[in-house]
């Protein structure tokens, strides 16, 4: 028994490898529509991550930039988007350079706490997940941030 | 050059275009003429010698000042955002300069409005003109800014002006000594900072075995408001005090820098030694403010 814990769905987007305990934390990024069918699987048992949370999104294909918005809490999920049962496309989620108005700023002291404005951070280096705040100019770790 | 936001931001190119006019008009400030023009002062924090210092500054170019100091009686009591405040203040002026204590909040007004704007001091964060003074003032007293050996002492966990004067130094192969109780240390991200921009440094805490061979003392208060915890300000605030005894020793052409206002950490006989050299630096303020505000308004040649 291997798989299939939940139904397979006929069209729409399954997240694989989403770090274990962080399924609430996706979903809450994505705000799926009160009409969507959504399957969230935790705790399945993973070769590389020894455990980890799936979402199946029945109907929904996400776009690229849905798909990265969930990088920060799930950055080695991999998105395969289903068309009538077949894997049709599968990518990874990837940092953008710059994230607009999805996290906000963990430094109280900084402005974008304080004034109606939307945070802008800009990854500092594609190989780390530090991300500096255009105001305050502080680095931060991707888990430090909280999304809006 | 649109605005002045943070140290960051500034290339080495632009810095020495900057010293040099600070230094041409120190000499002579008649070749600027900001007659007509109107610099707005927006001061969300007290603050006298940042203020006075760019009102001077502006006022001996020939140019007019307007502006606030806290909130009290304007707008902002009443409700007003940070950007629509700078809007207006954009209609009525030239060019602004602005203190709030919100990090990035000068950042956020450069992107509202269409006139340059300068950060006089956002928080914890940044200070670029005082930054800029002091390379001036380093640059004056010494005739070079290369190959220093400078010692800054005192509050080196909360102190903008250390960190912002670290980094500017860092293309000059300086050698730094940042002295500070062990509670106050250089933030390890600085360090590593500079390490990687192949700075040498030495951590102590203690100054006297190191003044003999220091051409910059940079001394900093070890500010109250910055503590969290009453307790552990008293336990430091009187680790390092600066006395003309303590500076026997000294290179004769070592200079003792502190952005001021000193409370106790220099004492007053220091003043009247050729080491003193904070009141001039606090005169130099004026000059390199001059060249940013005629910079930034397009007025440099």
């Amino acid at each position: 028994m291997k798989e299939l814990k939940v139904d397979p769905i006929k069209n729409g987007t399954v997240i694989d490898h989403i770090p274990a305990g962080r399924v609430q934390r996706v979903l809450a990024i994505l705000k799926p529509r009160a009409t969507d069918v959504v399957m969230m699987g935790m705790n399945f048992s993973s070769k590389a991550m020894k455990k980890k949370d799936i979402i199946k999104i029945e109907g929904r294909e996400l776009t690229q930039n849905e798909v990265n918005s969930i990088a920060l809490v799930a950055p080695a999920a991999k998105v395969s988007i289903i068309r009538d049962f077949k894997v049709a496309q599968k990518s990874r989620v990837e940092i953008p350079k710059r994230i607009e108005g999805l996290v906000s700023c963990p430094n109280p002291k900084c402005i974008t706490n304080a004034e109606p404005m939307t945070t802008i951070f800009n990854l500092e280096d594609s190989s780390s997940r530090d991300l500096a705040c255009q105001y305050c100019e502080r680095v931060f770790t991707a888990d430090e941030m909280t999304h809006i | 050059m649109k605005h002045l936001i943070s140290m960051r931001d500034l290339s080495a190119d632009k810095t020495l275009q900057l010293l040099k006019l600070a230094e041409s008009l120190e000499k002579d400030p008649s070749q600027i003429d900001l007659s007509r023009r109107v610099m707005a002062a927006m001061f969300y924090e007290a603050s006298t010698r940042t203020r006075m210092s760019f009102e001077s500054a502006m006022k001996r170019l020939g140019g007019e000042v307007i502006g606030m100091v806290g909130t009290s009686g304007t707008s902002v009591e009443k409700g007003e955002t940070l950007a629509d405040t700078a809007k207006i203040m954009a209609r009525y002026s030239d060019i602004i300069v602005m203190r709030h204590p919100m990090e990035g909040a000068a950042r956020y007004v450069s992107e509202q409005v269409d006139v340059p704007v300068v950060n006089a001091g956002d928080g914890a964060n940044q200070h670029p003109t005082q930054s800029l003074l002091d390379l001036y003032t380093i640059l004056k007293s010494q005739g070079t800014l290369k190959g220093l050996k400078l010692a800054l002492v005192g509050d080196l966990k909360y102190g903008r002006t250390v960190h912002s004067l670290a980094y500017a130094l860092a293309p000059f192969n300086p050698t730094f000594y940042f002295v500070s109780p062990k509670s106050l240390r250089m933030p390890a991200h600085i360090l590593s900072d500079l390490t990687q921009k192949g700075v040498s440094y030495k951590e102590k805490t203690t100054v006297e075995n190191i003044i003999p061979e220091i051409d910059i003392m940079y001394v900093t208060r070890i500010q109250r408001e910055r503590f969290p915890d009453r307790e552990e300000y008293e336990k430091v605030k009187n680790a390092y005090i600066i006395t003309a005894n303590l500076l026997r020793k000294a290179k004769d052409n070592m200079k003792v820098l502190h952005p001021l206002p000193r409370v106790n950490e220099i004492t007053t006989d220091v003043d009247s030694t050729k080491y003193a050299y904070y009141f001039d630096q606090a005169e130099n303020g004026v000059y390199m403010r001059q060249a940013i505000l005629a910079t930034l308004l397009g007025e440099a040649k």
